[in-house]
């Protein structure tokens, strides 16, 4: 079953953020002096595959701890929700392919199309050969 | 005998050759790359350098991404062997994300890269990295990062102060530990980190940037020859 998962990270309370701060002077600047905190966290959507909702949910969970934020700075929360085969983003286009990429935004994949499968993480230059001088 | 050091490459690496400079040519031990796809049988080597750079450009988080490569499962078993494992910078990052050391480094307070010499008090000089030093020692060694704001909660900072596993703290050139000394932010100004065990080190300044006069000190040589002697002794 494919699901949609929107985690969503944020740097835990007494954790300076000195973006944020940043952020909250030019939000000051701008004519906004009712501001009080400006916090910057991130979001990760992400789409995967599971057998039920349970699994989908334990396994972002996981993510979560494991990579998608870094408990000693972060926490995170996340909803998840299941998507028709359709509402997977199409696959990644190469670097380079900008006209892909904004098809992939803009246009929902055909009827039926494929799930799409988790991307590779990994940048292309992973076969590069770490040479000696 | 030779030390064998074993360093460790990634894609975004950018100290690496600098590490192996100062290994080989500097310091007349034995070095090698090792690409971070690369599983290196355990007893290759003595000592495991994770050079700074940019791996996978600082994704998610500095760090985050190299510590799921294969060679970091490799620098853990090293670790536990007892072997030598020294991460500057981006190195440093990566051994804090993936568990090796405590604590994380986030973005610098100032939110600049900050590039410049530090001056780095020795708090601990008994320690594989630091014995050629004295207590309260000056080393003056330059950092380079964005992410250097070292951060701990504050049960783990106690203990990592009563254990003695700070190991360098950022500080005037007299050797005073003050605020405007810090560059990045870093609660107790802590620039060097170790572990509890005591063979894996941490630290945001790069020891391997001054090995020779004609970089503007060789102060960093303590390091690696500290690492040295306690390999050879």
């Amino acid at each position: 079953m494919p699901f949609r998962a929107e985690v969503k990270v944020l740097l835990r309370p007494g954790v300076l953020d000195p973006q944020g701060a940043a952020v909250e002077r030019a939000l000051h600047a701008l004519g906004y002096p009712g501001v009080r905190e400006v916090r910057v966290g991130k979001v990760v959507e992400l789409w995967l595959d599971a057998a039920d909702e349970a699994q989908a949910r334990e396994q972002v969970e996981e993510m979560g701890r494991r990579l998608l934020a870094n408990p000693v700075l972060e926490r995170f929360t996340f909803t998840l929700a299941p998507v028709a085969p359709a509402a997977t983003p199409a696959p990644r286009a190469a670097p380079g392919e900008p006209a892909a990429r904004s098809a992939a935004l803009a246009a929902p994949a055909a009827p039926g199309a494929a799930v799409t499968p988790p991307a590779d993480r990994r940048p292309g230059r992973e076969d590069r050969e770490a040479g000696g001088p | 005998m030779r030390v064998r050091f074993g360093i460790l490459v990634f894609p975004g690496s950018n100290c690496d050759r600098d590490a192996l400079w100062a290994v080989r040519e500097v310091l007349g031990q034995e070095g090698e790359f090792l690409w971070h796809q690369e599983r290196i049988p355990p007893d290759r080597f003595d000592a495991l350098i994770l050079p700074g750079g940019f791996s996978y450009g600082d994704y998610l988080r500095a760090g985050a991404l190299a510590r799921c490569s294969p060679a970091v499962e490799l620098v853990a078993e090293y670790a536990e062997r007892g072997r030598l494992v020294l991460g500057t910078c981006n190195g440093f990052q990566i051994l804090t994300e993936a568990g090796l050391l405590p604590g994380a480094l986030h973005r610098n307070d100032s939110l600049r890269f900050h590039c410049g010499w530090t001056h780095l008090r020795v708090e601990n000089p008994a320690t594989p990295f630091t014995s050629l030093c004295r207590e309260g020692q000056v080393l003056r060694i330059p950092v380079a990062h964005g992410e250097g704001n070292y951060f701990a909660d504050p049960d783990t900072l106690a203990e990592l102060e009563r254990r003695g596993q700070v190991v360098l703290r950022y500080a005037t050139a007299a050797g005073e530990v003050t605020p405007a000394a810090n560059p990045n932010g870093s609660v107790g100004n802590i620039a060097a980190i170790l572990n509890q065990r005591g063979n894996v080190l941490g630290m945001m300044p790069h020891p391997e940037r001054a090995v020779e006069g004609l970089l503007g000190s060789a102060d960093g040589r303590l390091i690696f020859e500290s690492m040295i002697r306690f390999l050879t002794a």
